[in-house]
């Protein structure tokens, strides 16, 4: 930063600064505090048995010689907690929908493998899994479907008999006559697009610790969540704690991704046998239980089709999409979060009349699907981007052209979708025509013609899409979910020592929130970054809070920030005015320091400080306040973040692998507030995006089980499987937000599965095979291509 | 539960605990030594998280037993640096933004650290590559490698 002389015109603001991040050193060096990492002393731990069952009546639990093994203290089933706990049920208002309730451990039924059946405690993790095989499940077992296509017939076993089915979700969005816009459109094109079962794999497990205080009678949860106040409140309920005796906190927190979103039945369980034998009580999943039981994305099969008339108008859409939820709603945002959202964002960044779009979301004896990077848009957006280049291949029209006929334009804005949501302004076009220039694009086409020539086997595809952020109290973000999401908090205050401490009950876990909140603060308030200390992730800092999720905490707590700076710099202003006898007016602060207009005397706010706390008598008592504030911030609609990814890919015609040589990402975030995070965001999500498309996916046989059990099997992309990504910002107009944000945390994993698609069509176009399951293995290039080359001996598609 | 008194350099301090036989190296720094910097991601070698300097060359430590390590010196992320005065790799991966949740970071700065006694890392993909035994969840890798190449080009060619 240039320290330049204080005239109150030219003020060096840190928002848009590449801003070394303050969480750094400690992460760096290793003392960083994760929840396994703590080790209170007389600390227990946690093993769990849990199902190899798809779908079974639990008979009989027999723990054999479990407690001969040293250091067993305790083995629990569902039967030994029962009167001590309530279920957590996520409940909607959806009409139609069943909220299977969440249990800690399986309660007469298991419903997929890998749901835990019997906790054992011990005085350690080696002590408590040599118990577990002590133990022998004896089970009735239940027919069931593992398939989503089964599962929604009429006659298919149910999984939760009490909800009567096992579709428990449906929804249709609806404008306009689409059946209509099909008769008279000129082309249409139609797939069947899957995009398969993912996981989160945050690099750190899923972590809880919870510590019982006998003297306040009172919990404190260390979890890995990125939700602590969601679990706050909820175990509030389900342990009958008041707030005040039910603290929840998420530490550092190594990745979430989504799957770190939702309320687990193990913070449940830690909780309660925390309280029963009144000892620490720490669970920490291991990598296996993690892909068996982390709560997982996507899996929905899209049937979906799209008119456009002679000049490449679009005209309508429709689909029929089935969701497969797995065996639980989950806890808050219930399985209508991902199903209902693919409808509802399927219509794109796209002008369009006509829509019909129809979920069913279907349960499954698989785990639950939840929040995931990108939650639905990267399913509705790969299902949509297709069909457009499907429709311009068909027109015989070049897709970049095609896409800036149909997004909408800057004069239409505020856009109300074909499904209802409202698009603010965003660099929808600009964004298209960003990625083009970057690379070169009719450069890039003829650098791809010439490759064909030479036969090799290269494509170019794109992706353009929006997505709703920062979302207020307007609408919920999961559909008739009874709890606030549009709302954040922040308390400022200063100390009689100067130091400035911000809290949030937002949970950072590696955005850099430390550092870019404390960005929004210093320009806001006028005091030194160094002087900030961000809190956050603490369910006893703020009142209630949701968390970090959704492509929020930048909209709604730089909003809550700017606010509470605001008030508590017109409280040290005041102050000052009184100390310096100026007029407020003439006043400001800056890099720590009150300076005045029409003097030379400056104080700075450590002095300023100690005046009003420390030194009785230097403000009369009735103008003495104390410098703090709390602030809620409220955006009330959400804000469109918009984007156009491009990506050129090579097949091998020997392995069928899929090489990236070219990705580039336009995206309008709004305000930068630091280029250095935002771009880490951008590359780090596009590398997800990246095994979303080529190599991830949950696998269930037809027998229930998890085939997936190890990052041998659940490949996530390495160093070697990622390009350097290029990347345009788009600043267009700001959105009408406190701050201009938009978050932008989770686009990446949006376009890049659709633009690869498109890519390796391409790529393949002139075989004949347009891909339309994700993800794109060379297996499935050979299936393709094997029932083009060889249609009698094809057998269907994996 | 059969017990071993063992005898370890970490970071050039001995250390001599008895532990049982089976412990996982992992579990003997993080546990026995409270050295909690080395993170566990998947325990099975896979994701490289658990990465230290087992007598010169980079180890998985949730692979590893404690026993194999009696009378070896051993280097975790603990000996790189410290808040107040972060080492190189450290400091590289500040300035070019090589870590986001920083929880595989301790296991990259120690494969790193390795990679760079022996490798000759002189273009990208032979960096990349030489990452590719190591998972990153957040960064999509590109600042790591932009931190290597820098590293990399000020320790010049290995002799």
């Amino acid at each position: 930063m240039i320290h330049q002389d204080h005239s109150v015109e030219l003020r060096p603001k840190l928002v848009g600064k590449r801003v070394k991040r303050t969480e750094d050193p400690r992460l760096l060096t290793g003392v960083g505090q994760y929840v396994d990492d703590m080790a209170p002393a007389g600390m227990l731990h946690i093993a769990l048995r849990r199902s190899d069952q798809p779908h079974a009546r639990i008979l009989n639990i027999d723990v054999g010689d479990a407690f001969s093994v040293p250091g067993v203290v305790a083995i629990y089933d569902a039967s030994d907690l029962e009167g001590e706990i309530k279920p957590a049920i996520p409940a909607s208002r959806m009409p139609g929908y069943y909220a299977t309730p969440i249990w800690p451990l399986a309660r007469g039924k298991v419903r997929f493998v890998g749901e835990p059946v019997v906790a054992i405690v011990a005085e350690s993790r080696y002590a408590a899994e040599d118990a577990l095989e002590h133990i022998s499940i004896k089970y009735e077992p239940l027919p069931f479907a593992i398939r989503q296509v089964d599962a929604a017939k009429d006659d298919a076993p149910l999984l939760h008999e009490e909800a009567g089915t096992n579709t428990i979700i449906r929804r249709e969005f609806k404008r306009g006559d689409v059946d209509a816009a099909f008769e008279d459109a000129a082309v249409t094109v139609k797939g069947r697009f899957r995009m398969t079962r993912k996981t989160a794999a945050a690099m750190e497990n899923r972590s809880y610790l919870a510590e019982w205080d006998s003297r306040k009678q009172s919990l404190t949860l260390y979890t890995s969540s990125n939700i602590p106040g969601v679990i706050r409140d909820v175990l509030s309920g389900c342990l009958d704690l008041p707030g005040t005796r039910m603290r929840v906190v998420a530490p550092d927190v190594g990745g979430s991704f989504g799957g770190k979103g939702s309320l687990y039945g193990e913070e449940i369980l830690v909780c309660a046998l925390a309280r029963k034998l009144k000892r620490p009580i720490k669970y920490i999943s291991d990598r296996l239980e993690d892909l068996s039981a982390t709560s997982q994305a996507f899996d929905e099969l899209i049937e979906a089709e799209l008119a456009v008339t002679k000049d490449g108008m679009l005209i309508g859409l429709r689909a029929d999409v089935i969701g497969d939820v797995g065996a639980y709603s989950i806890y808050p945002w219930t399985a209508a979060l991902e199903t209902v959202q693919v409808v509802s964002f399927l219509p794109g960044p796209y002008r369009m009349e006509h829509y019909r779009g129809r979920i069913q979301g279907v349960l499954t004896p698989k785990p639950p699907t939840g929040p995931y990077r990108g939650v639905g848009r990267p399913s509705s957006t790969f299902a949509m981007e297709r069909l457009i280049e499907m429709a311009a291949r068909k027109l015989g029209m070049d897709p970049v052209e095609f896409r800036r006929k149909n997004l909408v334009r800057a004069e239409e804005f505020p856009y109300r979708t074909a499904s209802g949501i409202i698009w603010d302004k965003s660099a929808f076009q600009e964004c298209l025509q960003g990625a083009c220039d970057h690379v070169d694009y009719p450069a890039l086409l003829r650098e791809t013609d010439k490759a064909r020539k030479e036969g090799r086997w290269i494509g170019i595809g794109l992706a353009s899409y929006a997505e709703l952020t920062g979302i207020g109290s307007r609408i919920s973000v999961a559909p008739g979910m009874p709890i606030n999401t549009g709302t954040e908090t922040s308390k400022i205050e200063i100390d009689a020592t100067g130091a400035i401490t911000a809290a949030f009950g937002i949970s950072s876990h590696g955005q850099g929130l430390e550092t870019t909140l404390a960005q929004v603060i210093v320009d806001e308030l006028g005091c030194k970054l160094e002087d900030i200390e961000i809190k956050h992730g603490d369910s006893s800092l703020v009142p209630m809070s949701s968390g970090t999720y959704a492509s929020r905490s930048a909209v709604l707590g730089g909003g809550a920030a700017t606010l509470a700076a605001r008030n508590v710099k017109a409280k040290v202003l005041r102050a000052a005015a009184y100390l310096m006898e100026q007029s407020v007016e003439d006043l400001d602060i800056h890099d720590g320091i009150v300076t005045s207009r029409n003097s030379n005397l400056t104080m700075t706010i450590k002095e300023i400080a100690t005046a009003v706390y420390t030194q009785m008598g230097r403000i009369p008592r009735d103008q003495r306040e104390d410098l703090t504030a709390s602030e809620t911030y409220d955006p009330y609609l959400g804000t469109a973040c918009s984007s156009t990814h491009l990506a050129m890919v090579e097949v091998d015609p020997e392995t069928y692998s899929v090489k990236i040589l070219r990705y580039v990402v336009a995206e309008d975030c709004g305000k930068i507030i630091n280029p250095m995070i935002v771009d880490g965001q951008v590359q780090g999500a596009v590398a997800q995006g990246i095994g979303a498309a080529l190599l991830e996916e949950i696998v269930h046989d037809d027998q229930g089980q998890a085939v997936a059990a190890s990052f041998a099997d659940y490949l996530v992309p390495v160093a070697s499987s990622v390009p350097d990504i290029g990347i345009v910002h788009i600043e267009a107009d700001l959105p009408n937000n406190i701050g201009g944000f938009r978050g932008m945390g989770e686009g990446g994993t949006i376009g890049a599965p659709a633009a690869i698609a498109n890519a390796v069509s391409d790529a393949l176009s002139h075989l004949g095979v347009s891909v339309e399951t994700l993800p794109v293995t060379p297996e499935r290039i050979f299936q393709m291509l094997r029932s083009k080359i060889r249609p009698l001996d094809a057998s269907p598609q994996p | 539960m059969s017990e071993k008194t063992i005898t370890v350099s970490v970071n050039g301090a001995y250390m001599t605990r008895t532990i049982e036989a089976r412990t996982l190296l992992s579990d003997f720094l993080r546990q026995d030594l409270c050295l909690t910097g080395t993170h566990i991601g998947c325990e099975h070698g896979v994701c490289g998280a658990c990465t230290v300097i087992l007598d010169g060359r980079s180890a998985r430590s949730c692979l590893t037993l404690a026993v194999q390590a009696d009378g070896s010196e051993i280097e975790t992320i603990e000996g790189q640096g410290s808040v107040d005065k972060l080492g190189r790799i450290q400091e590289a991966f500040r300035e070019h933004h090589g870590l986001q949740c920083g929880f595989c970071t301790p296991g990259f700065i120690m494969a790193i650290t390795d990679l760079l006694r022996h490798h000759p890392l002189e273009t990208d993909e032979e960096i990349r590559e030489a990452l590719s035994g190591n998972i990153c969840r957040c960064t999509g890798y590109e600042n790591i490698v932009n931190a290597v190449r820098e590293l990399a080009k000020e320790r010049g060619p290995l002799e």
